[in-house]
């Protein structure tokens, strides 16, 4: 019986170490620039490789990958780009000086490892805000903001971080991210996200512990 | 006008604007007074600059094989731009290249005063948030 359980383990673990192997075949064939039987062999033999050599923690995938919000999540990320871009080009030639700037304490709902780096990923990569320290343990982002003179302007980089968070638990966070936004987002009077009926089912026997 | 004549007028116009961008970040750079802001200048329009000038080459390509190399160069430089941002910047603010007259806030000094206070209020050392990425990954969280 238990060895029964372990093989589902294990097979269950595959499964979710599959995107990593696929995005590795992949990029093995980008990088080759044609797609033939051989070299799609030799790139799942490298990617098995590459994976067993170079071990790293084991990313804890939920399992469950929405496109609609993969999407929108990809499309405010451009439209993001291209205006911060377009800011700090101008705040970089600004006559009137350089800006004044904040480094921000952002306390992110989520706990897993990576939400939380795909957080820093995008926010890092849209211009004007920098990841400068990372609080592990407590979920915390330190970020320099570029161009804060006042407390508004604070709070609204505080507030498109937490967007960028909810976007990517929508695309990818487990039942448990997704409590924890919710939790937040009833306390302030706003309606839940995602709420299917698997979901409802999760938030209820964690509000009932 | 001809196809081909449309996608040259693209290529050059993508050009001009990702040679606009590297200007500005080159601008920033000289401008901005601390390691911090010219981190945002140094790698952050180049993103842009990047895509714009991929776009142009990819205008011009003439096989698919060509625009598949294009896309992990932008895949590299996307996963690895902000790492090396943040190691800069992380090593700046630690040994204090930062005009901290220009910051209207710093909450990361309010968290290290504070864990230095409680430490000493304890006896104990203090547990600065910012020493906790320097441990090994690979331990679970608490």
């Amino acid at each position: 019986m238990s060895g029964r359980i372990t093989e589902i383990g294990r097979w269950q673990g595959f499964l979710l170490q599959l995107p990593l192997l696929v995005w590795l075949v992949v990029l093995w064939l980008l990088l080759w620039g044609h797609v033939t039987v051989i070299s799609v062999l030799t790139g799942i033999l490298l990617a098995l490789l590459v994976t067993r050599i170079f071990y790293l923690p084991p990313v804890d995938l939920s399992g469950r990958f929405s496109v609609y919000w993969g999407l929108a999540f990809a499309w405010h990320f451009a439209v993001d780009l291209v205006r911060a871009s377009v800011l700090v080009a101008w705040q970089a030639i600004d006559p009137r000086g350089v800006p004044v700037n904040s480094v921000l304490a952002i306390q992110l709902h989520t706990r897993s490892d990576l939400i939380m780096t795909l957080t820093a990923e995008a926010i890092s990569l849209v211009p004007g805000s920098l990841v400068v320290e990372v609080d592990r343990e407590r979920s915390l982002l330190y970020v320099h903001a570029l161009g804060t003179p006042d407390d508004a302007a604070v709070e609204r980089v505080r507030h498109s971080v937490l967007v960028v968070e909810e976007r990517i638990v929508r695309t990818l966070g487990s039942e448990h991210d997704v409590w924890l936004i919710n939790r937040e987002r009833r306390a302030a009077g706003r309606p839940p996200i995602r709420l299917s009926a698997r979901q409802r089912r999760y938030e209820e026997a964690r509000e009932g512990e | 006008m001809s196809a081909a004549e449309l996608l040259d007028a693209g290529s050059v116009l993508f050009l001009f604007a990702a040679a606009l961008l590297s200007l500005a970040a080159g601008i920033g750079i000289v401008r901005f007074p601390d390691p911090l802001s010219r981190m945002h200048a140094a790698t952050k329009p180049q993103i842009l600059g990047l895509v714009c000038a991929l776009v142009a080459l990819g205008l011009q390509a003439e096989n698919g094989a060509t625009v598949a190399a294009l896309v992990p160069i932008l895949a590299f430089q996307m996963l690895t731009a902000p790492v090396s941002a943040h190691m800069v910047g992380r090593a700046g603010y630690r040994t204090r290249h930062l005009r901290r007259d220009l910051l209207l806030r710093d909450e990361l000094a309010d968290a290290i005063d504070k864990a230095h206070a409680d430490a000493a209020h304890h006896d104990v050392e203090p547990d600065l948030p910012g020493l906790v990425t320097d441990e090994d990954t690979s331990t679970p969280r608490p």
